[in-house]
């Protein structure tokens, strides 16, 4: 809920009351959010598995890099494009 | 689909949220309180056992999101041990308050035990007017510190505000009201002309040039809070085009549970006379949603009439509102007269346009309080 652009020092969290859940009965995983649930496909569902309040946003992206054997840039793209739609409907806290 | 059997998903999918109306006792008396008329008393309401055994039931056939309402859900002893109930069994629990009945003391608790997000409704933007519509006085302060006590837990807050003719005006106030509350949701809901609210109608109803006005003025607003505040609006649908897609389709995607276990596939459906309905004390909730006659009498497109049988829209707003349909057409299966394709759309305007006329301090009939002077 801040104005925060990103970097590669941001640090990215769920704000309460925004968490991952597995949906049993339609085998999928989710974002679920006041009012709303978020189906996540599977490389949101990768990058947000290493979302832990912790880990700049370099770090996520090596690791993501490391894990798919594909180029930093593109990946880092990819990521901060996903970040950055989930931030503007409040769904990622993201502090630099 | 391994969790769920084939023959199953062929009637419906499993429902998304849950309603569940765990009273219908609230210190407040909005003349347009969803409530149906006739409202339940305490000794009928289900036992904290048999709410749990609701919650498990709704978490294992695929419900994520639980709103607990009613009235005042805080009005319940049992609302912390139901909470937590809630939540241990996996869902997004959601208390629905009017903030009267809720200390510091008994916000901490629920925030201890899990509690996702609070929806906190508002009447109005000042003292006097809030408290003239919620019919309780001192109801806007308390309101003002419940918010502040939800902020401090870090729960998201929804700041939801039903508009009618004596608010709408107040709309761009609304909005900043629900961001110096710190909400992160916003819900600007026309009133919905059902139960109370009919009763209310020549007070309530707003004008034309409100509506349009408050429609601009939230796209807006969504665009310069974007990032900061979701706004979520319900425009009037009598000065639509199109009908509302009400409850996203008839049982498609909600069940609502009211105090006595009663299983309503949409808060008013009891205003319709030829449905029947099922209740948790006789039947599991999964054969209520797939089975019951009532979630089937609506489902799906083989009930239309004309001209929804033949339209293009069929999918998207799903006919409309059936409760609606009852009462303005007579016949749940009619188009919503809110639709232009209705031949019942002029009778709709005129009756809004006749109900614009009277004095819109004329006092209310309050919910639940006949006789209130």
């Amino acid at each position: 809920m801040t104005d925060v652009s990103l970097s590669k020092e941001s640090i990215v969290s769920f704000p309460r009351g925004v968490r991952i859940k597995e949906d049993k009965v339609r085998e999928r995983t989710i974002l679920v959010a006041p009012e709303r649930t978020v189906a996540l496909d599977e490389i949101g569902v990768a990058i947000l598995s290493i979302v832990d309040g912790e880990k700049i946003l370099a770090e996520i992206v090596e690791e993501l890099s490391a894990k798919y054997n594909a180029p930093k840039q593109q990946i880092g793209n990819d990521v901060v494009a996903f970040i950055k739609d989930l931030q503007n409907r409040g769904y990622l806290d993201v502090k630099s | 689909m391994s969790a769920m059997s084939k023959e199953l998903s062929g009637i419906a999918p499993p429902p998304m949220a849950m309603l569940a109306e765990l009273t219908h006792r609230c210190p407040l008396a909005c003349p347009y309180c969803s409530n149906p008329l006739e409202l339940k008393s305490v000794a009928q309401e289900l036992a904290t056992e048999e709410w749990i055994r609701v919650f498990q039931e709704a978490s294992e056939m695929g419900v994520l999101h639980l709103h607990l309402s009613g009235g005042e859900p805080a009005s319940r002893r049992d609302l912390l041990e139901l909470t937590k109930a809630a939540v241990d069994c996996g869902l997004y629990t959601n208390l629905i308050t009017s903030g009267i009945g809720i200390t510091e003391k008994r916000l901490d608790a629920l925030a201890d035990v899990g509690l996702d997000h609070v929806q906190l409704s508002i009447q109005g933007v000042d003292q006097k007017q809030a408290d003239r519509v919620g019919g309780y006085k001192g109801g806007y302060e308390r309101k003002l510190k419940l918010a502040a006590w939800v902020h401090a837990t870090g729960i998201p807050l929804t700041v939801n505000a039903v508009c009618h003719r004596t608010n709408m005006d107040d709309v761009p106030a609304i909005i900043e009201l629900a961001l110096e509350l710190g909400a992160r949701r916003l819900e600007i809901a026309t009133v919905q002309f059902h139960g109370w609210a009919i009763k209310n109608r020549a007070q309530l109803m707003p004008t034309k040039g409100q509506v349009e006005a408050t429609t601009k003025i939230v796209e807006n607003a969504r665009n310069a809070l974007e990032g900061k505040l979701v706004i979520d609006y319900v425009p009037a649908d009598y000065y639509a085009t199109y009908p509302k897609a009400c409850m996203g389709g008839w049982g498609r995607i909600g069940i609502n549970v009211d105090p006595t276990g009663l299983v309503l596939p949409c808060h008013a459906a009891e205003s319709i006379p030829s449905l029947t309905f099922d209740n948790v004390r006789e039947k599991s909730l999964q054969d209520i949603w797939y089975h019951s006659d009532a979630f089937n009498a609506y489902r799906g497109t083989k009930w239309m009439q004309e001209p929804c049988r033949s339209c293009d829209r069929k999918l998207v707003d799903f006919g409309g509102c059936r409760c609606q349909a009852m009462a303005i057409a007579g016949d749940a299966k009619a188009t919503d007269p809110a639709c232009h394709k209705s031949p019942l759309k002029a009778k709709l305007l005129e009756l809004a346009n006749e109900q614009i006329r009277p004095d819109q301090n004329a006092p209310f009939i309050y919910r639940g309080r006949y006789n209130f002077p």
